[in-house]
This record gives C-alpha cells, sequence and structure tokens, in this order.
C-alpha cells in the first residue's frame, strides 16, 4: 500500500490544479481518475469561457474565486503553454426591458470587482460582430476563451514533473478512515493517505459520503452542445440571462482553435453521466443560434456533444448554490470540494490556493527547492511560423508526417501524446492534447492513421481503447488475417 | 525558390491522369504531390472489382486500375513526390508542402487540384443520442479491414445506401458479421444498381427505405439503434420505430469534395457540387488553377474521374502555351436536373457536361439548346441520382446561353 499525505479524488481542472498548487511543496501527493485522462468529465465538457465574473451573486465564493481567478488566468496560461485568447464577449439584448437588465448585470459585476463592463448600442455592437441583429449589448473586455482540455491536462503533466503520481482509469470505490487518515481503493490501487481532498464532481457527494460526510446531494443538469467548423466569430455571444434558467442561456461561442459552439441548454437528468444529445434540445439550440446569429451557417456543423454540471440545487429551486470549499465538519482529513460548476475552472486556481490555507492547518507545507512552475506542451505545429514547422521537422522527421489534416497534426505530435507524462491512454489521449480527430472529418482521416501507430508499437487492435477503458472499438484480426 | 510548370496536387485516379496528360502535352516539368507514402489514392483500398470498364474493357480492382496509371506516369516522366501533405497553395501559384525531408515551397506556373473528396460523418448528421464506440465512415472500415485485416463487430446496421456502405455490406458479410440491414432515407438508393445487385441481393442483405437512424445507443460501445420510417418530407413517421442490436454501424451517408486548399486559396466554391466553380476549361477562379475528379464534384466511375483529369491537364498545357482567353458561354439548367458541370461552356470548341438528377425517373428526353436550336437530344430510359449523366456537345456555338433541360 502507498501512503500519501494528500490524496485528491478526481482529476478534473480543479483537482488538477490543487495537485499544481500542492507540487510546490514537500508532500507526497497523488490523484485518482476514474477516467482514461485527466479532464474528462464536466472539465472537458463546456464552452470553454474565461469568465469576468459578473454573473455571479455579490458576496458569494463563486464571485470573489471568479474574479481572483480570471485576474491570474492569463498568467497561468502563459506559464503553462495553455492555448488562451483575451476575445472579450457581448451579452446581447433586444428591447429596453433587456437594456434595464444589461445596466444591472454591469452594476452586479462592479459590485464584484470586474472591471472591463461598457453597454454599447446597436452600432458599436455591429462594429464588432457585424452579423449581429441585436439592439443593447454589455461587452465585458476581460472574458477570454481557452482550451478546457489543456488546461487539466498541462495542470497536471506540470505537477507529474514535479512529484505528483497520478492513477488513471482508477475510480474510487471504498474509503475507510483509519487513525492517520484514509485507506482508498482506486480501481486495482489500495493508497493510503493523510488528506483525502475531495474534487470528485459529479461524484463528490459519493466520495463525501464513502468518507463519512452524506451532507450533499448533487444534481446533474446537462447542457447540450452543437459544434461548429471555423467561422468568424470573434467573441462569444450570450443572451441576457434569464432568472429561474439553471444556466447562462444558450450561447454562440468561438473556441480558441476558432470553432464555434452552440449550447449549453440546461435539463436536469436521472444519470450522472448521461451525455447523450436529444432531438428536442438541439432544435431549440439551432433556434435560439440563429436569434443570436441570423446568418449562422448549421451546414458547418462538426458534431454534438455534451456536458453535466454538478449541481447542488434541485430543479426549481432558486437556482444559486455556492462552491463548497472546506474541511468537513464530519470528517476532519476530508476537505470537500463540492457543487464547482460554472465558473469553476475560471476559479480553480484560487480554489486551490483555498485549499492550501486549509490544509496549512494540519500539515507543513514547505516549499521545495526543485520545483519546476513551467511547462511546456506538445507543440502546436499548425500554428507555428513555416521557420518553426522547417525547423521542427529537422529536428524530428516525424514532424513531416502529416497525421491529421483537418488540424495538420503530425506523427511527432501524436506519438508524444501517446506517450504523455502521466500515463494517460486511449484515442482519447491523442485526440485531447492535439486535436486530432477533432476537425471537420472525424476522424475519417486520421483515426486509422493512429491506429496504425499504435499497431507499429505493438498494441493488438482489440487492446485499443477510444475513450474509456472497455470501449474497445476494434475486434481483433480478420480471420486468417494478421499485421 | 524550386520551379515547376504543372504542379499537381494529389495523386489519386483524377492526379494521375492529368500528370500523365500533362506531360503528353509536351509540358515540361509536372509534379506530382501525394500525401500518402504510395500513389493511387482511396483505390488502393478498394479490392473488390468494376473499376476500368469503360476505359480498359475490362473490370479490374482499384489496385490493378491505379498500377496502369502508376506505370503511365513513371513512363511519361511525372516525378513524384509521396509523403508530402499540401499544407497551402497561395493565390500566385506558389505551393508548400510538407514531407519527413522537409518543408518545401515550390513556384508553379499551373496547378492542378485532384484533392479528392471526404466522406460525410455522424458528427455532420447530428444523430441524437450518445457517441459510443463502434460508429465508424465505410471508408475507415474499408481502409482498416482491407489494408490492415482489422476486424470490426459481428453485427452490423449500415447507415446510408452510397456505394462504398453496399461494397462494405458485402466485404464484412464475407468476413463472417452479419449485416442486419442497410437504411436509405431516401425512397431510392444512393449506390449505384449494379452495387445493390451484387453487393445486397445477391448476400439476401435487405435495403430498407425510406428508413434512417433516429437513435444510437450505447453507453461506451453501440449496443443498438433505434431506426424510424421517414415521410416524403424526411420527418420521422411516430410508431414506425423498430431496435436493432448491433456492434457496429456504418455511417455512407454522402461524400463531400475536399477543397480546404481551395478554400484557403480564395477560389470560388459552387455551394451545389460542394467543388470549385469552373468554367468550360474547369479552371477555378484563380487563373491557371483548374479542378478535377472527385475534389470537383463526386463521381459515380472511376473511369470518368480519369477522363476529367486528362481534360484539365489538356487545358492547364494550353493555358501554359499561353492560348488567348475563349469567349465562355453560361449554362442553364431546368427540369429534374440537380447541377451540371461546368456552368459555362467554351464557344468554338467541343464541350462536356456532367450533371445528376433530383429523382429517379424513367423515359425523359434530355436536350441542350442554344438559341432556340437544339444541339443534343438524348432520350433518357432510366434516370438515377447514383449516377452521373454526361453528355458531349459539338462544337459550342457562340451564343447567349447554353440550355440544358430534361423533361
Amino acid at each position: 500500500m502507498t501512503k500519501y499525505d494528500v490524496l485528491i479524488v478526481g482529476g478534473g481542472s480543479v483537482g488538477c490544479a490543487v495537485a499544481y498548487a500542492l507540487s510546490r511543496y514537500d508532500l507526497k501527493a497523488a490523484v485518482a481518475e476514474k477516467e482514461l485522462d485527466v479532464g474528462m468529465g464536466t472539465s472537458g465538457r463546456n464552452s470553454g469561457v474565461v469568465h469576468a465574473g459578473f454573473n455571479n451573486r455579490p458576496g458569494s465564493l463563486m464571485a470573489k474565486l471568479c474574479v481572483e481567478g480570471n485576474e491570474g488566468f492569463e498568467a497561468l496560461c502563459k506559464t503553462l503553454d495553455i492555448p488562451y485568447k483575451k476575445t472579450g464577449k457581448l451579452i446581447v439584448g433586444y428591447d429596453e426591458a433587456d437594456h434595464q437588465a444589461l445596466i444591472k448585470l454591469k452594476e452586479q459585476g462592479e459590485k464584484n470587482g470586474v472591471k472591463g463592463l461598457e453597454i454599447i448600442d446597436g452600432a458599436a455592437i455591429r462594429a464588432i460582430e457585424p452579423d449581429l441583429p441585436a439592439s443593447w449589448a454589455m461587452l465585458s473586455r476581460n472574458t477570454a476563451v481557452f482550451n478546457p482540455f489543456l488546461y487539466s491536462i498541462h495542470l497536471a503533466e506540470a505537477s507529474a514533473q514535479n512529484g505528483v503520481q497520478y492513477y488513471l482509469n482508477s475510480p474510487v470505490t471504498a474509503v475507510e478512515a483509519t487513525e492517520e487518515g484514509y485507506r482508498v481503493q482506486a480501481g486495482d490501487h489500495t493508497l493510503a493517505c493523510r488528506t483525502l481532498i475531495n474534487s470528485a464532481g459529479l461524484f463528490a457527494d459519493k466520495v463525501s459520503a464513502m468518507a463519512g460526510d452524506p451532507s450533499f446531494t448533487i444534481y446533474p443538469c446537462r447542457g447540450e452542445y452543437y459544434l461548429l467548423d471555423k467561422g468568424t466569430l470573434k467573441m462569444p455571444v450570450y443572451p441576457v440571462p434569464r432568472p429561474g434558467v439553471g444556466g447562462l442561456g444558450v450561447h454562440l461561442t468561438v473556441t480558441v482553435d476558432g470553432n464555434i459552439l452552440i449550447g449549453p441548454s440546461a435539463d436536469y437528468i436521472e444519470d450522472h453521466e448521461d451525455y447523450s444529445t436529444t432531438e428536442p434540445i438541439l432544435g431549440q439550440l439551432r433556434r435560439e443560434a440563429m436569434i443570436l446569429l441570423p446568418t449562422l451557417n448549421m451546414r458547418t456543423v462538426i458534431g454534438t456533444y455534451a456536458g453535466v454540471r454538478p449541481k447542488l440545487v434541485k430543479k426549481g429551486e432558486a437556482n444559486f448554490g455556492d462552491f463548497v470549499i472546506e474541511r468537513s465538519p464530519k470528517a476532519k482529513h476530508l476537505i470537500n470540494l463540492i457543487g464547482i460548476e460554472s465558473p469553476g475552472i475560471t476559479a480553480s486556481m484560487p480554489i486551490a490556493r483555498m485549499v492550501l490555507d486549509i490544509l496549512s492547518e494540519d500539515t507543513e507545507l514547505v516549499e521545495k527547492p526543485d520545483f519546476v512552475p513551467t511547462y511546456r506542451g506538445i507543440p502546436p505545429f499548425a500554428e507555428l511560423s513555416r521557420a518553426e514547422q522547417r525547423a521542427l521537422i529537422e529536428e524530428d522527421p516525424d514532424y513531416g508526417d502529416v497525421v491529421c489534416r483537418c488540424e495538420t497534426v503530425t506523427r511527432a505530435q501524436v506519438k508524444r501524446a501517446l506517450h504523455n507524462p502521466i500515463g494517460a491512454t486511449g484515442v482519447i489521449a491523442v485526440k485531447n492534447r492535439t486535436r486530432s480527430t477533432m476537425g471537420r472529418c472525424n476522424g475519417g482521416y486520421c483515426f486509422q492513421r493512429i491506429v496504425e501507430l499504435l499497431l507499429s508499437e505493438g498494441k493488438a487492435p482489440q487492446d485499443i481503447d477510444l475513450k474509456r477503458r472497455g470501449d474497445r472499438p476494434l475486434l481483433g484480426y480478420v480471420k486468417g488475417g494478421q499485421a | 525558390m524550386e520551379r515547376a510548370d504543372l504542379i499537381v496536387i494529389g495523386g489519386g485516379p483524377a492526379g494521375l491522369a492529368a500528370a500523365v496528360r500533362a506531360k503528353e502535352k509536351g509540358v515540361d516539368r509536372v509534379l506530382l504531390l501525394e500525401r500518402n507514402p504510395v500513389l493511387g489514392g482511396i483505390l488502393n483500398q478498394c479490392i473488390h472489382d468494376g473499376f476500368g470498364v469503360l476505359r480498359f474493357g475490362s473490370a479490374m480492382s482499384g489496385p490493378e486500375y491505379a498500377a496502369r496509371f502508376i506505370q503511365m506516369a513513371r513512363d511519361a516522366g511525372v516525378e513524384t513526390v509521396t509523403g508530402a501533405m499540401v499544407v497551402e497553395l497561395s493565390p500566385d501559384k506558389k505551393v508548400t508542402y510538407i514531407t519527413p525531408q522537409g518543408l518545401f515551397e515550390v513556384q508553379a506556373k499551373a496547378v492542378i487540384l485532384s484533392t479528392g473528396c471526404r466522406e460525410r460523418t455522424r458528427g455532420a448528421l447530428a444523430v441524437p443520442g450518445n457517441r459510443p464506440a463502434g460508429v465508424y465512415t465505410a471508408g475507415v472500415v474499408q481502409y482498416l479491414m482491407n489494408m490492415r485485416n482489422i476486424a470490426f463487430g459481428k453485427n452490423v446496421v449500415i447507415m446510408g445506401s452510397g456505394d462504398i456502405g453496399l461494397i462494405m455490406a458485402r466485404r464484412m458479410t464475407l468476413e463472417g458479421a452479419r449485416v442486419h440491414c442497410v437504411l436509405e432515407k431516401l425512397p431510392f438508393c444512393s449506390g449505384l444498381p449494379r452495387n445493390v445487385r451484387q453487393c445486397l441481393e445477391d448476400f439476401d442483405i435487405p435495403l430498407c427505405l425510406a428508413e434512417t437512424v433516429k437513435e444510437i445507443h450505447g453507453d461506451d460501445h453501440i449496443t443498438h439503434v433505434i431506426t424510424a420510417k421517414v415521410d416524403e418530407k424526411g420527418r420521422f413517421i411516430p410508431g414506425s420505430e423498430r431496435t436493432i442490436p448491433c456492434d457496429v454501424l456504418v455511417l455512407s451517408v454522402g461524400l463531400i469534395p475536399e477543397n480546404e486548399l481551395a478554400k484557403a486559396c480564395g477560389i470560388e466554391m459552387d455551394p451545389v457540387t460542394g467543388g470549385a466553380l469552373v468554367d468550360g476549361d474547369l479552371m477555378t477562379s484563380v487563373p491557371g488553377v483548374f479542378s478535377c475528379g472527385n475534389g470537383l464534384h463526386v463521381h459515380d466511375l472511376v473511369d470518368l474521374v480519369s477522363e476529367e483529369g486528362e481534360r484539365a491537364a489538356e487545358h492547364a498545357a494550353a493555358y501554359l502555351e499561353g492560348a488567348a482567353n475563349k469567349p465562355m458561354v453560361p449554362v442553364t439548367v431546368s427540369g429534374g436536373i440537380r447541377y451540371v458541370l461546368p456552368r459555362q461552356l467554351t464557344a468554338g470548341e467541343d464541350g462536356y457536361l456532367s450533371m445528376r438528377v433530383m429523382l429517379p425517373g424513367r423515359d425523359q428526353k434530355l436536350t441542350v439548346t442554344a438559341g432556340g436550336r437544339t444541339l443534343v437530344s438524348r432520350k433518357m430510359k432510366r434516370v438515377m441520382p447514383s449516377e452521373m449523366i454526361r453528355l458531349k456537345v459539338k462544337d459550342v456555338p457562340a451564343c447567349e446561353q447554353v440550355e440544358v433541360s430534361l423533361v
């Protein structure tokens, strides 16, 4: 049994941010994650927006940590090589009631300490986005977009480089209180820890209960999305928030790579991991998106997906549940991070700092002299200059072998993704690190090339995972056939 | 900077034929760029027969058909670079490509785009439901099964009746899978009649018309699909649902000309075909850049792809010789024609038209007229959307427009 000072349950953005923050100190820390890679739950299934903090109730943890997180986000992304673009964002309205609502929203934002908010009229809107029919908008200059997959991944890989151990494909099935802390069954691993940090997202209520604090219930609330090909949208466009809706309303977002997202809806569901999309909701997304931007070309749809929010409020209840960030009053070795939904990623670093404060109550935090704060990910070949591309190919000819046509991802990048520092496996590890299979052909070109690379490294076809353990897309070889 | 008279982008059937014909026409340096390690394009994974009936009078396999042209290219002195992904075509015809040997820029005097097509995906259809493993486009299954001996599932449903889907229905049956059915949303098949006979009827695989997948189910791996009949407007008919258990869903729901390079170059596109807009010389809106093959519009037979590649090469050769700009006559269509290509013909020369119909039909008349004069009149005993109609217009007159009509 391996012993840790701290075990983090859940390798989402918050768990990975905590791991990265902890990795600065002389502690033995590990992360247990049930999926094949980090950032696979809510952290990878969202709009990829760094929120400014005007949507959240003044005085709440959500508001405070979101504003703090927004301030530090760009620097963090630079340190960890996470794609980030300060696009700004428009919240648009159509009539005088909307105009008044926007003025109120701006006041709320300013109360929260948000800077860079401005109410603009139709002409000013069209100077930014010519095809928007809105009459009024609040422009938020500090809203940004980022790559949500690489956010968790680079935090995790940077923390791994500083000594944090990752147990992937290791769902926590049992937590037993001991004299010094906990004994935890995570997949095939039995792990001991002094402090358990619960950042289990959609399952944080269950992990908390296993660790002795059954005070919480998570209500899963699904949001469905359309993903469109790269377009000309410059910044996210949101509608004026409607009270009583479990989200920010269906909006258009430009991703850091230039794709357009439509979504998310907000529907309470039964199964915490039901990532299905549904025809009525997709229809609603199409209709609402066309109101925001009538010229939107739905022929450029690449796919659909869904994410699930871990809500602490039930359907129909007043729609506010603040983040829970606390040492459990019922279990002294348990630090709970519960109900971390939007703006959870924006707030993840401030959350991690709060965790450090709580942890320091009973754990000495000594800085390591050899801590390396910076991390460089896989070079994004497609975005480099021709001279940089030429230099990479000279260094490694695999950079001259294009595996993914839509996103211009090379064999060298795919290889690096397959041999990542945290041991993530599956085609998903390649997808989320390189964008291969994410483009308009849905992997029609690159999937077979990734499979060939895996086969050439000695993997049997029937052992290749797609997204999760057990979703083996290939059966083996045909009768009489072989590699 | 390195220079070439003509760069052909894409070494499949269109590009190979174009490169060979360009050499035959006396073009000096012809450079053929192919992204795969071998020439031949998609033909290499098409191990079934039926290629070359028009051209060579014998039904060959895809690799055999490709081998003929590869040999011709060698004999003709076409320079080829394989493993070369073209990443940029500039409007002044500078081509940038990447190989494991480096990043190269070549200045061409003329360019032929023969970039082929890609498959429509499940994502583009936005079929509701979960996104489990086990859903593939037909071409991916074809490549991995034929080139890498990979086996897929045992219970197969095929969505869409495109030709590759029909071919793979037979192929997977021969590998021991049970292909439950081929579902086609339209009331008629999208694939060629010969494939329906040889791939479905001969193997007792049902072709279910006006029926499609409504939902895809399975948490990690696909477990079943729910299908439903659709009415004439494509809406699901309530109560017609059935559940089909399967571990593979193969999509054959259409092909899209691949034109990312052309679009990035600023070439004008045709929203109906998904390819470039070309004139009677198969030249795009960028002078000296030509387009042909499935990258221009999706063909039914490879023989016609090769032929179009050759015509593009002939026009490119004439362009390189400095042939004077010739007057173009616009082509208009009426009746049941979905598209005609090109939308301009060169006055004073023979013109070649390719077209597809919207709906199947019988005993119709196809006419080409110019200023009230009938240039071509052809009785069409049977027309099918899956079959491309080809037409030669002899000595196109200088006139206001050429009208094509099918009634």
